[in-house]
């Protein structure tokens, strides 16, 4: 199973669309690891520095329907590259969300309002979250101000981060 | 409690319920393209499983970026092409006999009212525009289809959006479907199927049709739904005339998922054209959408006429009804890409192609281009784009490029006038 604590990269705006977590131009590789350098490359959002502000993070948290746009693998293909195997989102695009799973790895729905403690509470400091998927929670942590967040994912959504994604799991049951 | 259309196609695929609402539905086909697919097979072959499930359920374009454009495109062709003859797959499309996906499936009869099918690729939504399930998938979904030819979904809830009134002249499915996606944001529909019903989807042709759902994931919907009819009989029926005795029998057969009068739907959208003016956005996303006289006026350094919501017949003809004996302004690039070789080769013969070119457009062969950005017209920083596509994010034709979205008509007046206007088709 992957990881899925890490130091977080907030980035504080809904719709961040795929064509901006890894722009079309790169579509062209037919090796994933290439893409690892244009992560959120084209991404919108005043102050946000791609080389500067990535490196090191390994949750995001972010507003509404992350992930909108096209269907490409890609983006989750990237930010997995860069380390980062977890995202927590007001709500996800469909097929973003889904490719998340298929991966291996975690897209987690929050209410709004948790969202927006976690943003006001956490987001102008270095903040780490740790998962525990057993268990079904987040422990948010910056400093000595520590919170713990519970989350709720589908038992199928559980297995296909056990198996390690959606190709394996069909293969041996279907 | 009645069912929708989806509904009734998920009942009759389904397979497994790994979780509660998870539904794993059998896959009647499986649509390739050169961009997503080549990814797939590498994963595959990495993992020992380079095995398709039915070759003939699975059909592969090359269109995105045809001719290839430099060693990487050109590499994902030929790993296509080698995957394809390698699994026996005979509908395999390369230049010369390629097209758009969106545009070029329906054409050759690959989609059946009723079918689930997926692809790689966002805008298989369009499908739906014959009565089917078809939705975009990432590239572990589409390697799980190619291998087992079953995709994973939830149980589809649907909206329903009735569409009511009359057209005006100049107004076209395109500005609805923007209008639509104005209304209820890029968000209104995520994970759930948009059904479009009717008196305006009922007189539209397949085309117009075609462009209304495929623009439904611009609203974050799985798939648009529209309830087959005669038309769609009508569109197929070549391909099933073997199949049926009649075209009445072959209706009756496809309205065994035709949604009950009593089906349950989680909101049902009224939506009145009467009114409706044409249509453009004028952001980064989707639903920012105004009417074009609101943004008379807008300066543009390319028209763009293609792409799988707006580069079919029908589209070019309207286009070339507004061009024609005309010239487009000094200031701007004119690129059309008919959506498929049947297409480039039905405009020649009605005279549309010496239109365009006489207008001053630049005429290029079947291929997505520069609706992604990828080739044959991307945008310079800052420059502007009056499009038929169905994308206006940033970057989306060439980083800092603005995309206006706009229908078929509209584009062309803007051509002719150097910025965004109302077609002469459209009197106030
Ligand atoms: S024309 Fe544009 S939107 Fe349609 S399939 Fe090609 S790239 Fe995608």
């Amino acid at each position: 199973m992957k990881n899925f604590s890490g130091n977080v990269l907030f980035l504080d705006r809904s719709d961040i669309n795929t064509d901006e977590i890894i722009p079309a131009k790169y579509l062209s590789e037919v090796t994933k690891a290439l893409l690892k350098p244009y992560l959120l490359e084209d991404l919108k959002l005043s102050g946000f520095n791609p080389e500067k502000d990535i490196h090191g993070k390994s949750v995001v948290v972010t507003r509404e329907n992350f992930g909108c746009g096209s269907s490409r693998e890609h983006a989750p293909w990237a930010l997995e590259l860069n380390g980062i195997n977890l995202v927590i989102a007001e709500s996800f695009s469909r097929i973003f969300r889904q490719n998340m799973f298929n991966c291996g790895m975690m897209a987690v729905e929050l209410p709004k309002a948790v969202i927006a403690h976690m943003f006001s509470a956490f987001s102008d400091k270095e903040t780490r979250i740790e998962s525990d998927i057993e268990k079904s929670s987040f422990i948010i942590q910056s400093g000595d101000q520590l919170e713990e967040i519970s989350f709720g994912i589908s038992s199928f959504d559980r297995d296909l981060v056990a198996a390690g994604g959606w190709v394996e799991y069909a293969d041996s049951h279907y | 409690m009645g069912k929708t259309i989806a509904q009734k196609i998920f009942d009759a695929h389904h397979v497994d319920s790994p979780s509660e609402d998870t539904y794993v539905i059998r896959l009647d086909a499986v649509f390739c393209h050169e961009i997503t697919t080549p990814i797939g097979i590498n994963d595959l072959v990495k993992r020992g499983k380079d095995r398709v499930f039915d070759p003939a359920k699975i059909k592969v374009v090359i269109d995105h970026v045809t001719p290839a454009k430099d060693t990487k495109t050109a590499i994902q062709g030929k790993m296509l092409r080698e995957w394809a003859r390698r699994h026996n797959i005979i509908d395999f499309f390369d230049i010369g006999r390629n097209g758009v996906c969106h545009a070029l499936f329906p054409e050759k009869g690959f989609v059946r009212p009723g079918f689930t099918i997926i692809m790689g690729d966002s805008h298989t939504c369009t499908h739906g525009a014959f009565g089917a399930f078809a939705a975009g998938v990432g590239t572990t979904d589409l390697e799980v289809g190619i291998l087992k030819g079953v995709c994973a979904f939830k149980y589809p809830g649907s909206i329903k959006i009735d569409i009511t009134g009359c057209l005006r002249e100049g107004v076209y499915a395109k500005d609805v479907i923007l209008a639509i996606i104005g209304r209820i944001g890029v968000n209104g529909a995520t994970n759930k199927v948009i059904e479009f019903t009717g008196p305006v989807v009922d007189a539209m042709p397949m085309e117009g049709r075609m462009t209304l759902s495929n623009m439904a994931i611009e609203a974050g919907a799985t798939s648009g739904i529209c309830l087959p009819d005669m038309r769609t009989v009508e569109y197929l029926w070549d391909f099933i005339k073997d199949e049926y005795d009649s075209r009445e029998a072959a209706l009756e057969a496809f309205n065994q998922f035709a949604s009950d009068p009593d089906a349950e739907y989680d909101s049902v959208i009224q939506f009145d054209v009467a009114r409706l003016e044409p249509q453009v956005t004028f952001g980064y996303k989707p639903d920012q959408v105004k009417s074009v006289r609101e943004m008379q006026d807008t300066k543009i350094d390319q028209v763009y006429i293609g792409s799988c919501t707006n580069g079919r017949i029908e589209d070019l003809r309207i286009a070339a009804r507004v061009l024609e004996g005309k010239k487009i302004s000094d200031g701007v690039r004119g690129v059309v890409s008919p959506a498929t070789s049947h297409i480039f080769s039905m405009a020649l013969e009605e005279g549309i192609i010496k239109i365009f070119m006489d207008a001053g457009f630049c005429v290029t062969n079947p291929t997505c281009g520069a609706c992604l950005g990828m080739s044959n017209g991307v945008l310079a920083p800052d420059e502007v784009c009056a499009s038929t596509t169905n994308r206006n994010f940033n970057g989306r034709m060439g980083r800092g490029g603005m995309v206006h979205l706009m229908s078929p008509a509209t584009a062309a007046a803007s051509a002719l006038a150097g910025h965004i206007t109302n077609s002469r088709l459209f009197q106030l």
